[in-house]
């Protein structure tokens, strides 16, 4: 943290915000800022709503019928529910690699291009280099770039987590979601990409949702502990584990319950 | 009951279903012996290749094969936009209580049901009737033109009359696609119209190939709706207009069977007509079960 | 619902409220020209099934509305027995194409009933008998070649099946029961009963397998035997999709045309015996549609059986669907 020159803005926001699915509620009443350049780790017990806060920031729960929501969310001061916002603009501004990795059945290459190309983009040479620039930033460039017409089912799960890591970069967002990268890899892929998001941040604005306490301390700035919807505290993450505030956040992060 | 009554019951019942089940594969493999064995020496290429001669009773069923292909090819170009779009409403815009896909689902179910003949009355009194009279008043043709039966009805008809079974294999295949393609793609900014066209439909296309399949098997076979709307007894030529009648491999079928003067004579010709008829569906259907099974294998593998 | 709440708490003054670009508005129209189109094709659907009985029914309506249909096929002509000629007791008879028409349904309700009977009584033991063994007792290998066999049977088309009843089963038949008619009620029946196995088969089968394995295995814990809990536990519990697979095998049944048009010696007659030919309501109108002259009563009197045929088909299809839907709510304890 002491590293960055100047207090940095958020780059986030949400004010106040409720989300309900139906008559129950998912999050109650949550304030909480996402620092520029900074990774903000959502902790919490299942259930606590931190995943669907998440999704909230790009609006995938449109997705969910009969969700509703009161209060705001900001994107650089912009409130993404505004009748301004076009919902595939946020998008992709604000990607989402989520806790499956989910690659299409289409060749690596084409996986990496596809946010592209739905945008319009269609000069070969420009796909081709922004598909290498996205895979060297997804650190998997070395591992496939001579089989970028191979299907990416062919990859190993933690390589093809580190596509769709590539493939949300490849539209060039400002924020990335992220939940639960690495919930379903063996350590060894979890470490590759916990050092991938130590790289990104310097680009990126970072969300990722955890279960793994050990994984929000080694990997993220801030940290917010959500508790049954509610957003019970949010701060440094070195504070956050070694001297929080609340007595449920001490009781959660020392692993009472959980 | 004693532990020798339970197994005899066992034993019995066992032995009662499976001869039930025995009885289904002896019907089907008595019919294709018996086809095969009075229709293998009779398809040769004149027969494939010649129309009818000397009365129906000599010469080949060319002009049936080109009327069935046709019929069958128009059917599909009418029925596949429609079912597919159907099933994409159903399946990808509509939301989960919209009233408008549950009444779609219940016209369907009962589409399926109405009986075959009812399609023909129904391309007959609406396609013929109706919108080719209002076509030729509107066109002005002083004599009937397109208010005659025709191939153009006819495939109509059996549009309708299989639009059932492709909605119903595209909607299977629609639901086949992982949600997780719909979510990623989105989530990449694509909008709803470029992840069906990018992501679902390619992921579907092995199932709505397969309804596509069952839909041309089932229209090829199907007689009773055509009995009105276009077949012709007997017709040398082969279809050149869309309001041009044709010959048609069941209908064919039906003509030899019932209208022959001479049975024995007939014979042969019926057996053959009858054989390629039944390898022209099974093949279809054989492709489908091919397909069908393929897919469900991998989607098993997959998860 | 959502953009109202922020409208109407109103932005704080830091928001800054750009306009929508034209790119986005030029996509989100493209996007909702897409979902009308796509909605508007659904309806097909519906108009197709609203046209069908919508312009069968029209051709059938002169028999109402004209006087001369009215008096040739009334109501009371159609289904109360006719005095046909001076002196005999009264009859149900169907000869549309004579000098003095007489066009009584009841002869075609009862070949329809002989053909249609003849063959659930041959078709829903063994289509449902056979999903037992397919989906209780059959090891896994040859379930897998059954159900693709039981497809193809399926596929087969309804003129070959009537070519079949025709050319072989109506001489084996006539040979071992020494009929004296070849083409009879028998024959078709039979012939139809080919059709419409698959079709119960195939339901009968799927909810058979949708029992939740815990059914079988809480009865094999408890000591049944399998074929106990095939007879006593799964299949009450399948019991209305089977009863839903007899019902649209009924369907199939009472509409097929072919099969019977070829195989059930199409003549008119009222009486009980299987051995008689029968003239059905489908392969009338298969028969004398081609003959009739449009608009004349009995043109009309071929579309009004077309109408009851799609009545009785429609409320059967009703049927099955709504104790289909029970099977699945009973067995997963919500409605889908």
């Amino acid at each position: 943290m002491s590293l960055q020159p100047h207090t940095p803005r958020a780059k986030m926001e949400s004010r106040e915000l409720t989300l309900r699915y139906g008559t129950k509620t998912a999050i109650n009443k949550v304030s909480l800022a996402i620092l520029e350049h900074r990774v903000t780790a959502l902790i919490g017990p299942s259930g606590c709503g931190k995943s669907t806060f998440l999704r909230s920031l790009n609006r995938m729960n449109d997705l969910i019928p009969g969700t509703n929501h009161t209060g705001h969310i900001l994107l650089d001061d912009t409130d993404i529910n505004d009748r301004s916002v076009d919902v595939v603009d946020l998008r992709r501004r604000v990607g989402m690699v989520f806790q499956k990795s989910n690659p299409f059945p289409k060749s690596i290459f084409e996986n990496v291009a596809y946010g592209l190309r739905v945008g319009g983009m269609k000069d070969k040479a420009e796909l081709a280099a922004r598909v290498e620039k996205s895979l060297r930033g997804g650190a998997l460039w070395d591992e496939v770039k001579d089989r970028l017409n191979e299907s990416a089912l062919g990859l190993s799960g933690g390589q093809q987590q580190r596509l769709c890591i590539a493939r949300a970069m490849a539209v060039e967002p400002e924020v990335l979601l992220m939940d639960e990268p690495a919930s379903a890899l063996d350590p060894i892929a979890t470490a590759k990409i916990e050092e991938l998001i130590h790289e990104l941040k310097a680009q990126y604005t970072i969300a990722i949702v955890t279960h793994n306490m050990q994984q929000a301390a080694r990997v993220s700035d801030r940290t917010a502990f959500f508790y049954m919807g509610e957003l019970v505290e949010c701060g440094a993450t070195e504070q956050i584990f070694t001297n929080p505030r609340e007595k449920r956040t001490e009781d959660y992060v020392t692993g009472k319950f959980g | 009951m004693t532990y020798t009554t339970r197994r005899a019951v066992g034993l019995f019942l066992t032995t009662l279903t499976g001869l039930a089940a025995f009885l289904m594969v002896g019907m089907l493999a008595l019919i294709l012996l018996d086809v095969i064995a009075n229709g293998a020496s009779h398809v040769t290429w004149t027969f494939l290749s010649q129309p009818p001669s000397d009365g129906m009773m000599g010469g080949g069923i060319f002009p049936a094969i080109v009327g069935t292909a046709a019929l069958t090819l128009l059917m599909t170009l009418a029925v596949m936009p429609v079912g597919v779009l159907t099933a994409v409403y159903l399946h990808e815009y509509a939301s989960p209580g919209s009233r408008l896909a549950a009444w779609v689902r219940v016209a369907v179910v009962n589409l399926a049901g109405v009986p075959s003949i009812v399609f023909g009355l129904f391309g007959l009194g609406f396609f013929i009737l109706f919108v080719g009279r209002g076509m030729d008043r509107v066109l002005g043709y002083e004599e009937m033109h397109w208010a005659q039966p025709g191939i153009l009805w006819a495939s109509l008809t059996l549009a309708v009359l299989t639009l059932p079974v492709v909605i119903v294999s595209t909607e299977e295949a629609l639901r086949a696609v992982p949600l997780d393609h719909r979510t990623a793609s989105l989530a990449l900014g694509a909008t709803q119209s470029q992840t069906l066209v990018r992501v679902v439909l390619p992921g579907a296309l092995p199932g709505i190939l397969t309804g596509a399949v069952l839909a041309i098997s089932r229209g090829a076979g199907e007689v009773a709706p055509i009995l009105f709307t276009g077949a012709a007894y007997f017709l040398p030529d082969l279809p050149s207009h869309l309001n041009s009648q044709f010959m048609h491999l069941g209908y064919h079928t039906y003509v030899l069977a019932t209208q022959s003067p001479d049975v024995e004579a007939t014979r042969p010709l019926l057996y053959a007509t009858v054989l390629v008829l039944l390898l022209l569906t099974f093949a279809l259907n054989l492709v489908a079960v091919i397909i069908r099974t393929r897919t469900r294998r991998k989607a098993a593998g997959a998860h | 619902m959502d953009r109202q709440v922020v409208m109407e708490q109103g932005l704080t003054e830091t928001l800054a409220v750009p306009r929508l670009s034209a790119a986005a508005r030029r996509r989100q129209l493209r996007e909702k020209v897409i979902a009308g189109i796509v909605t508007l094709v659904a309806f097909t659907g519906i108009a197709a099934l609203v046209l069908i009985i919508v312009f069968v029914a029209k051709e059938a309506l002169a028999l109402f509305l004209e006087p001369e249909a009215r008096h040739e096929a009334s109501l009371s002509k159609m289904f109360l027995p006719q005095v046909v000629r001076q002196g005999k007791p009264p009859a149900f008879v169907w000869q549309p194409v004579s000098n003095v028409p007489k066009v009584s349904m009841i002869p075609l309700f009862i070949g329809t009933l002989k053909t249609t009977v003849v063959s659930m009584l041959v078709a829903v033991p063994v289509g449902v008998f056979g999903a037992l063994y397919a989906a209780e007792f059959a090891p896994r290998r040859l379930r897998e070649l059954l159900k693709p066999v039981i497809e193809l049977l399926a596929g087969i088309p309804s003129v070959v099946l009537g070519f079949f009843a025709l050319m072989v089963m109506a001489t084996v038949l006539q040979d071992t029961f020494g009929l004296h008619t070849r083409l009879n009620a028998l024959v078709a029946g039979i012939g139809l009963a080919l059709a419409i196995v698959p079709v119960i088969f195939t339901v009968a089968e799927d909810s058979l397998t949708a029992v939740p394995r815990s059914y079988r295995e809480a009865s094999l814990a408890l000591g049944a035997t399998p074929w106990e809990t095939a007879w006593k536990v799964v299949l009450p519990a399948a019991a209305p999709g089977i009863l839903a697979a007899c019902v649209l095998g009924f369907g199939r049944a009472i509409g097929e045309t072919m099969i019977i048009l070829m195989a059930s010696g199409n003549a008119a007659i009222v009486s009980a015996s299987l051995g008689d030919s029968v003239r059905s309501l489908s392969a009338t109108i298969a028969a004398e549609m081609g003959e009739v002259v449009v608009g004349s009563p009995h043109y009309s009197i071929l579309f009004f059986i077309g109408v009851q045929l799609f009545l009785f088909t429609f409320v059967l299809n009703m049927l099955a669907s709504a104790w289909t839907k029970k099977v699945i709510k009973r067995l997963t304890g919500s409605a889908s």
